[in-house]
Formats: C-alpha cells, structure tokens, sequence
C-alpha cells in the first residue's frame, strides 16, 4: 500500500487504538524495565479481569444499541450474594444460585429495555438504584464475610492458578474467546449489530429485535455475575459498594475500544483492548513513578481523544462544523 | 418583463466533492414577480444547488448575484438577510415552541437582560399571520398543527424580512388539495409584490399550471430553460433524463398462475378499510395512489408489520395469521420497503451482510455463520442484479443508490419468495438503474413470482403492471386491468373521483 | 383544550400530585404506625427537608438546563468534590489566613470560578470537537475526580471555620441558608428559561438542532455558556453544602450526578431534548427528599429508598409510554 496521508489517517482511524496501545506499551517499556516484566504484565491482567469481564457483557449491550449502567451495583450485588450464601448452603450450590438471581436482574431489565422498548439510560439507572436498595436489604447494610476463610475451596476462581496462569486471567480469556466468537462469527452476534446498526431495518428483515435486547442483557448479567464471583472469590468478603462506579469505569473501556455509543459498531477484541490499556497506563504511571490521580486524568484524554479522532475521521475533518 | 434587473442570479456555479463534480456550471436568473421552477431527478444536484445558494457549500467557481450586485453567502441567515429565503421540504421547524418562537427562531426580538420581547414578538407575528390569511395564533405550540399548517410557519419565516427570493423546495408533498389552494395563493401573492420565486417540483402538472419559466439539471449541469408556455411535458422530461426512458404501457397478455396472495375486507385503523384483492402467479399487481393513501399500510400489515383490526389473508388459498415479519417470511412474502436507508439496510453493514441478513440464522456451519454459504448467495445475486461493487466487503452506505437497491431487491429475491411486495422500487435512483429495475420486476413475473409494486409514478405503474389498484383515502376506488386503464380514468380514481369499486 | 393540552396539563402537575400523594401516605401510614411520635407533616420537618434537598436540587436544576438542551453531563459529581477541596483547602491558605474573614467570599470564588472554569472545560471539548456531551462528560468525571486526589491524596479535606457555619446555619425568615440558595437558583434559572432568548434558544436546540443552526444560532458557545452554569451550580452547591460540614472526602459527590438525572427525569424533562421545565425538576428533587424521609418516618430501611426511587423512574417511564402510545393500529418496529 502506498503510503498517502490519507491512508495513514484512515489507518490510525481505525486502527488508532491498537496504535495507541502500542505505543504506551513502548513507551512504558523504555522508561521502567519492570513495566514488561512477566510477573508485571501477569498483574495487571489479573487485576484487570474483573473490570474485563463486566466489560465483555457491556460491549454486547452497547452494540446492540443500548446503554447498562447497573452492571456497577448489580456486581456489589452478586458479590454479596454469593458470600451471604456460602454460608448459608455451601460454596456449590450459592454459586448457581447467585447466577440465577442475577441473570433475572438482567432478564428484567432486558424485558424493560427490550420488550417495552424503555430508554435504556433512564431503566439501568433506575436499577442502579434499585439493585443497590435490594443489596443493602440483603445484607442489612452491613459487611458480608465468610465465616471460615481458610477452609472453603471458593477461593479457587479468585486465588489460584491453573497451568500456571491465574485463574482470573484464565477465566477473562476464555470468556472473551467464547464472546468474541459468538459476536462475529454466529447469527445471534450478526443480529445484534443489524439491531444497534439500524433497529428498523433489522425489523423489516425479520430480526425479533426485543428478543435480541433482551439477550444482550442477559449477557451482560452473566458476565457481571462472573465478575461477582472473580470478586467475591479472590476477597472473601465484602462492603455492599464494591461495585459502585465501576458502571461508568467499563462504559469507558468499551467506549475505548472503538465502540459507538449510537450502536452496530465495536468488537469483544477491542473491548480487551480498551480494559488492557486502562490497566497498563495505571500500572504504567504507577510504575514511573507518577502519583496514582494521574491515571485518571490520562484516561479521561485518552477517552476523548480516541472518540474524537473517530468521528473527526467519520465527517473527514478535526474540528466540529457547528458555529 | 425580460428586460427588468433579476432579483437572482447564477452564473457558471461549479461545486466538486471528492471524485464528484456536483454542480458542473449552472446558470439561471430570476426575475421579480415571476414562478420559476426547477426540476431535474433526484441526483441531479438541486439540493447542492440549494445548499450552495445558502451558504452552506461555498462553489468552487462561479458567482452569485442579487440584483446584479456579487455576493458570497456564508449562511442561510446571511442569505436571508439579503433577501433570499428557504421554504425547506423537510419542516425544520422546533413542535415544542410556538409559532411566534418558530417564526423568529435564531431572530427573537431582545429587551434588557436578555430578555424576550414578547410583545414585540407577538405583535409581528399577528402581522405576518394576517398576510397568510391562517387561523391559528401566535402562541399556538407548533406541534399541535396540521403538517399544512407548519408549512405556513415555515413560509411565515421568510416573511420575518422583505424577501426578493423565495426558494420553495417540493412544498407541496405532503399537502391535500385544499391546502394546496392556499399554499397556490400565498405564492401568488408573494409574486404580486415583485418577489421571485423558485419553485422546484417533480409534479409536472403543478410546474405547468403555476411557473412562468423552467430550467431544469440534469447530472449536475444545467440543461437550458424554458418559456412554460411554449413547451411541454415531453419536452422537459427529455431535457431531464437526457433520453427518454422506455415507460411504453405493459401490454403483453398472458397467462397466470393460481392466486398467490388475497386479502378479503383487509381494514387497519384509520390506514385503510375494507381492501380486497388478489394476486396471481406471474403477475404484476400495481398499486398505485397519493402518499397517505394506504398503499404502504397494506404491504406493511401483509407483510405482519400492523396489525389488522378486520378482515383476511390468505395465502395459496389458506388463510394464515400473519404477526410479525417472521411469520409472513415463513410463508413466501418479502417486502422491498419504501424506505431504503431507514428501513432496507444497515448502513454500516457490508454488501454480503446485509444481503443475508434476513435469513442468516440458516446459513450455519455448527454453531457458526457459514462464509462461503454466504457469499455464495452474494456472488449469485450479484451477478443476477448487476450489482456493482468492488467486492462484498464494501459497506453498503458507500454505494449508489441504485445498487443500494439493487442490494435491497437481492436480500428478498435470496428468500425465494413466493409474494415479492416492492415499496417505491426506484424513488431517488438514476434512470439507467430505473430502467434495469422495471426489467427485472417484468422478468420475474415471468419467472413465475407474483409481484406487488407500490408506485407514485404513474408511468411506472402504466409500464410494469398487468393489473392496477387505485386507492383514494384508505380505500380501493378501482382495479383496472392493463388493456382497460386510461391515464385520465387512473387520476380520477386515485382523486376519489371515480366510480367507487367499479370492478 | 386540546388533547394534546391536556397531556401536557397532565405531565406538568403529576410531579406535585405525586408529592401530595407522598404526604398523605406517609402522614397516614406514619400515624398508623406510630414509629415516631412526631407527626410527618411537622412543619420543622419541612424545613429541613428543604435544607436537605438544596445539594443535589441546585444541581439537578442546572442539568434540566443541560438536558433541555439535549445534552447531559455526567462530571457534575466530581466538579462538586473539587469545588468544595477548592473552597476549604484555600481558606489554610498562609495569604488567605492574614485576611480574617475576608477569606471567606475570596474562597467561594476560588470555588464557584472552578466550578465555570471545569464546566467551560467541557462545554468547549463539546462545541470544538463535536464529540457527544455523554462521553465528554464520562471521561470529565474521571478526569476531574483525578484532579481531586491531587489536592490531599485520598485524605480528607478539612477545614471549619466557625464564620461560615454560622452562616450556614443560619434561618431567614425560617428558611435555611440552603433552601434560600435552592429557591434562588429555581427563580433565576426559571426566569432565563421562560424569560430569555438564551433560555428559548436552549429549548429550540434541544429540541430541533438542525432547524436551530440553519436558524443562525451559535450553538457552540451556546452548549459552553449552558456548560459554564451547570459548573458553577455544582461549585455553588459544593460552597452551600461545605460552608456548614467543613469536611470533604475526596469520594464526595460520586453518583451525584445519577442523582441529579434522576430528579430531572421524574420532573419529566425529555431525555432527547426540547422539553422540560425548572419548577417541574425542583418538584422532581423534593419528591425524591420526600421519599427518603417518608420511608424513614414510617420505619422502612433507610435501604428501602434506594430500591423505591428505582422502581418509581422505572414505572414513570412506563407510564410516559403508555401516554404517548398512538394505539392499536402503530407501525410495530
């Protein structure tokens, strides 16, 4: 390919987050040989995996053409659960039952969201609230802890390593091969973007488009209640808040990997994409020797600069028309 | 008149996107107190025109002149402020505010602190209001009135200065008859003030019975104007379409198979009530009729988009409840629908994908989308339809709109239907693809496929059917046959003129 | 009327139907259960569920301007968090502690400038860049919670001047120092929305924004001036709050914003865009201060509240459906 300006501008259009990556990887790299330590690496994937998870359901959700802004207080939610439960009857049977009860949370809102065809901002943040109301009833308010900490083998999914890899990572990876498979490759994946690319058409082409809706979420409430198990396993206890900001913390990620707001566009790759780089610059700046604020402050211009260059590419100029 | 100074003039506009050349030298003049229209297919460049004239495209070469004075329009307030006003078909118009708001939208007259002058406000709104002779007030919310009505707060706009030019863009296209009168006499009123109008319309009867002169583009290039009165139709569309288009009358007689779809005493609200016809294998079923007649509730309640609240459908002779989409795909019947970047594609789909859409859940391999199924059924109807595209990959949104419909007919015809409804098949598509569309609807009823099309052209309908509907207000006036329709019987039929369901 | 007045009739007075209903059930059943032996109604009780109410009504009033424009801002919660770092951090000062009380008008301009100074931070990405105000907005949220820590780590800030807390607990003509700056910021922005070209130009943008721009109105530095208020009304909100605890965790003010929103929309501010209306939000934010108080009058969990408020935005939206619904014969897209 002949390079033009214009080829490389659609390039880092469309390819400008991978870009990106790579050159905070490199340049992490040079500045802290630590930064691409094995073990490092390890680390921040593993501390990623629970925002990944949750992230993964997301991106269904989002390109799908809707918004899921409870996935923070549905994860305080399964979280509790699963800990309450263990307790009450054992590790085996808490654990499908936290599925169950988040994956109605989800189907509720799917129904809503779907079937009633609500404005999904307003019904998830409606259930933000709702969701965290139903986990502070559950506990009382208080700290759910599980009473014999060193004698359950809940901790698998949280603390160990299977191969060598720690489970976290192992159970992120997996869940994002399996989804990303099912959103590119299979007719329900080919069905949710007709549906978020232009809900009408897809109508007229004999998609069930509230039955797809209602799928995504209920995607998105199963990865959250992998996320609460992740979480419940690796800590073993919790505060009824652990989830709580996380909402908008994974709408970020997902949003940095190149997915539209609008619907129809994005992919499980990217999404990875986009939690591994919010992990490695706080990892990074850390690492540096920066005060940990400023992960914030660079997540917010990386945000804003990847979705700016993407529709600065779209309309095929930098600055906005409107006077 | 000819030698009075033209409030508006155009010379050698040229204006060139990326590999387009829009507007490729376009002239023409208005003169105070005169109607003229301009016309040319979609595609032709008369929305560039518009937006050039408004400012919002600056030409590449070429200038523009008001009252023979150079100007360089920056924005339509800009070009409203010197005296040359937009009457959008496109109502831009803000339904929560009210018609006082609306009409000085961008202009509210200020008091102090920056506050509206609402006297001020009202009271040059009763004004502009009693010189369109309306009824309604000032403070009437903009959402609650008719689409007629909006239109006056729209015009009521160009009045909020003097105007030399009025620019009129298809007014008349969502308006009823009676509306039309008033619409008729505001602009005459306009033209006996010494203000130019440009009327631009595909309605050949409308631009006949008002302009005084016609320009017409075609491609981006002005293809001459001329006098009203000493042309005529044939004239104008030849000067449009560069040739003219083959729209000969379809009057090949012969034979049809069994009746694939009926529907008996159909009724669906206020869209349309007791509709009965049939549709035979190998025939085409024309349904022609004004927008709002109901032609396009009747394919959507077919095809289980409305429910019906009366009556039956049968198909092949049983009658079937259809609910959805999924139901009437089940049973053999597409619907092309009327419109194709709403309702026909996903825009930021590729070629292939939308193409499979409708039946993707059955090209599996395991649990997966089969590619090569896929672009199999892509390679087949590409070539069938002469679509062209550098490869499937291609979104859909890059295309012409020709293939674009070319690639909304293929979707359907890959269902093997055995009813195909098409809705508009060539509104807003050049006239070489036009043309190959008509072929291709003749050819499959040849083929054997009962065929639905849905048409405000009546050329069209005359040319592809073999039988015609004509509907008036949500009702089925009359069924001509190819051999007995009459241009003259067609139009009193679908102005509920004719005889009520003489069959 | 028309029916369509009628509707609109309808949305404007449900918010206040809604908190009659509110005071009747709570009196009733509060008598009934006798948790308390103070009636609901208690006029003190009122009052200080005004008071209550004043930190997020202040800023739930300025996202109805935000929303009415057909936008949304998420940052507002972290703009209220570092006003309020600014307001208490800059009273320790060494040049301001030479000022006595001085200080104190000095510090909540720091605070309400940083507050305009945030807002026009956004409303400038907005009209420049052309991304959606949404987005912006999430990453400002992080963004400006970053710059938050910055000041004292994950510490608190505090500061107590008595001065000031006096101030704030002071009652005029029985109302307190945050009620009167809640009612203030309902009366001024009222009038710029009903009153004011800005305020009509802000209903004809949310509303239609193409017809708007073609229409000459510069809706950029629109969306930024709109922007600038709602930063300064969290800052205002931060100074009115932060006057009187003197304390600030670096995590105050998280989900203000879904708060806020929350507010508008049970006032039933379009999310699109266009429609909306001031005094509606500010019956939006009492219905919410209400609940709380009413759940826990008649003993509820405290809990409770959260799950309430839910369910009510949630069925809210049901019921806007319900009335907007065309009938049977509806296209079914």
């Amino acid at each position: 390919m002949k390079l033009t300006k214009q080829s490389v501008g659609t390039f880092l259009a469309k390819q400008g987050i991978l870009v990106a990556f790579a050159v905070f990887m490199i340049g992490f790299a040079l500045a802290n040989q630590r930064f691409i330590d094995i073990d490092n690496i390890a680390g921040v994937i593993r501390s990623s995996a629970i925002l990944g998870v949750m992230a993964l359901g997301v991106t269904f959700v989002v390109i799908g053409g809707n918004l899921d802004l409870s996935v923070g207080s549905m994860m305080s939610f399964s979280t509790i659960v699963v800990l309450d439960l263990h307790d009450k009857i054992g590790p085996a049977l808490a654990i499908p039952a936290m599925f169950g009860l988040t994956l109605l949370l989800g189907a509720f809102i799917g129904f809503l969201v779907g079937y009633l065809k609500l404005n999904s901002l307003i019904v998830t943040l409606g259930m933000l609230s709702a969701i965290h109301g139903l986990t502070l009833t559950w506990s009382g308010g208080k700290n759910m802890d599980i009473a014999d900490k060193s004698g359950t083998w809940f901790s698998v999914f949280g603390q160990d390593r299977l191969l060598g890899i720690p489970m976290p990572i192992l159970i992120f990876a997996l869940l994002a091969a399996i989804l990303g498979l099912v959103m590119a490759k299979t007719p329900f994946g080919r069905k949710v973007y007709a549906v978020g690319g232009n809900g009408q058409a897809a109508t007229f082409s004999g998609i069930p488009r509230a039955r797809i809706v209602f799928f995504t979420y209920l995607v998105s409430a199963f990865c959250v209640a992998t996320a609460g198990l992740l979480q419940a396993s690796r800590s073993l206890g919790s505060q009824n808040t652990v989830g709580q900001g996380m909402e908008l913390e994974v709408l970020a990620a997902v949003i940095l990997g190149g997915a539209s707001l609008l619907g129809g566009s994005g992919t499980i790759f990217k999404t990875v994409i986009g939690v591994l780089i919010l992990g490695f610059i706080q990892n990074g700046l850390l690492l540096v020797g920066l005060d940990f604020y400023v992960q914030y402050i660079v997540t917010w211009a990386i945000i804003i600069l990847a979705v700016w260059l993407d529709v600065a590419a779209k309309r095929g100029s930098l600055w906005s028309p409107i006077a | 008149m000819s030698d009075q100074v033209p409030v508006l003039r155009l010379e050698g506009i040229v204006k060139t996107f990326p590999g387009v050349r829009a507007l490729d030298g376009v002239s023409f003049d208005v003169r105070p107190g005169e109607v003229h229209a301009l016309m040319g297919e979609n595609g032709a460049g008369k929305s560039t025109l518009m937006k050039v004239l408004g400012g919002i495209h600056a030409p590449n070469e070429g200038q523009i002149f008001i009252a023979e004075e150079p100007v360089t329009m920056t924005s339509p307030m800009q070009a409203k402020a010197k005296g040359v006003v937009f009457i959008h078909q496109e109502l831009s118009l803000a339904d929560e505010l009210t018609v006082a708001e609306n009409i000085f939208l961008g202009e509210l007259p200020l008091k102090s602190f920056g506050r509206v002058d609402w006297a001020t406000l009202y009271a040059r709104t009763d004004d502009i209001l009693k010189k369109l002779n309306v009824r309604f007030t000032a403070k009437t919310r903009v959402g609650d009135l008719s689409i007629a009505n909006q239109q006056m707060v729209e015009i009521g706009r160009a009045l909020t200065v003097s105007p030399r030019a009025v620019i009129f863009d298809e007014p008349t296209a969502s308006l009823t008859d009676a509306e039309k009168v008033v619409l008729f006499d505001v602009i005459a009123d306009l033209q006996s003030q010494g203000v130019g109008i440009v009327y631009i319309s595909h309605r050949m009867e409308e631009v006949f019975k008002m302009t005084d002169r016609i320009s017409v583009l075609r491609d981006g290039q002005y293809r001459g104007t001329l006098e009203t009165a000493e042309t005529n139709e044939d004239e104008v569309t030849k000067l449009m379409i560069g040739r003219s288009l083959d729209l000969s009358r379809n009057e090949t007689e012969h034979e049809f198979g069994e009746v694939a779809l009926e529907v008996r005493g159909l009724s669906c609200g206020q869209q349309f009530q007791d509709v009965d016809f049939a549709v035979h294998k190998g025939e085409v079923l024309g349904f022609y009729g004004l927008v709002g007649a109901g032609r396009t509730a009747i394919a959507e309640t077919v095809f289980g988009l409305r429910t019906p609240s009366a009556g039956t459908i049968l198909i092949n002779g049983k009658e079937e409840r259809i609910n959805s989409p999924i139901d009437a795909l089940r049973l053999g019947i597409s619907l092309v629908p009327e419109d194709r970047k709403d309702q026909g594609l996903v825009l930021g789909m590729n070629c292939r994908d939308n193409m499979t859409l409708p039946q993707v859940g059955d090209l599996t391999a395991g649990p997966f989308v089969s590619d090569g199924a896929e672009i199999a059924i892509f390679d087949q109807y590409r070539d069938k339809l002469d679509i062209r595209t550098p490869g499937w990959r291609q979104l859909v949104g890059n295309l012409s709109g020709g293939n674009q419909q070319k690639i909304v007919i293929g979707k359907w015809l890959s269902m093997r239907p055995d009813v195909l409804i098409v809705d508009e098949p060539t509104r807003g598509i050049d006239v070489g693809s036009k043309s190959e569309i008509h072929n291709l609807i003749r050819e499959l009823a040849a083929q054997g496929y009962a065929v639905i099309v849905i048409s405000s052209e009546m050329p069209e309908v005359l040319h592809v059917s073999d039988r015609i509907v004509a509907m008036y207000s949500g009702k089925v006036m009359r069924e001509f046959t190819a051999q007995d329709v009459t241009e003259d019987n067609l139009i009193q039929a679908i102005s509920g003129l004719g005889d009520d369901k003489a069959a | 009327m028309t029916p369509d007045k009628r509707k609109d009739l309808l949305k404007m007075s449900a918010i206040w139907a809604f908190i009659l209903v509110e005071l009747a059930f709570f009196s009733i059943i509060g008598d009934r259960l006798s948790v308390s032996d103070k009636a609901f109604m208690d006029f003190e009780n009122m009052l200080l569920l005004l008071k209550q109410s004043a930190p997020i009504g202040i800023i739930a009033l300025g996202m109805t301007v935000i929303m009415i424009n057909g936008n949304i801002d998420l940052s507002v919660g972290a703009t209220f968090a570092l006003a309020a770092i600014v307001l208490l951090e800059s009273m320790t000062w060494p040049f301001m502690q030479t000022l006595g009380d001085w200080a104190i008008p000095l510090a909540w301009l720091f605070a309400l400038l940083t507050g305009v100074a945030m807002g026009a931070i956004n409303g400038l990405i907005v009209w420049k860049t052309g991304v959606d105000a949404f987005i912006v907005t999430l990453g400002a949220m992080l963004g400006f919670r970053g710059l938050v820590f910055m000041f004292n780590g994950e510490q608190p800030t505090s500061h107590l001047n008595w001065t000031l807390v006096d101030f704030a607990e002071a009652q005029f003509l029985g109302l307190h120092t945050a009620t009167w700056f809640l009612l203030a910021t309902a009366l001024l922005l009222w009038l710029l929305m009903t009153k004011t070209v800005h305020g009509r130009n802000a209903y004809a943008i949310g509303n239609n924004r193409e017809a708007a721009v073609n229409a000459g109105i510069r809706v950029g530095p629109h969306f930024l001036l709109n922007f600038m208020l709602i930063g300064f009304l969290a800052a205002l909100s931060a100074v009115v709050f932060y006057s009187e605890s003197g304390s600030v965790n670096p995590n105050d003010g998280m989900l203000y914003e879904l708060w806020a929103i929350t507010a508008v929309v049970l006032g039933g501010t379009k999310l699109a865009g266009g429609y909306g209306s001031i005094i509606s939000t500010l019956g939006g934010v009492i219905a919410i201060q209400l609940l709380r108080k009413g759940l826990g009058h008649v003993g509820a969990d405290t809990q409770t509240v959260n799950l309430v408020i839910g369910l009510i935005l949630i069925a809210v939206l049901i019921l806007d459906r319900q009335l907007n619904r065309k009938g049977q014969e509806e296209l079914k897209i």
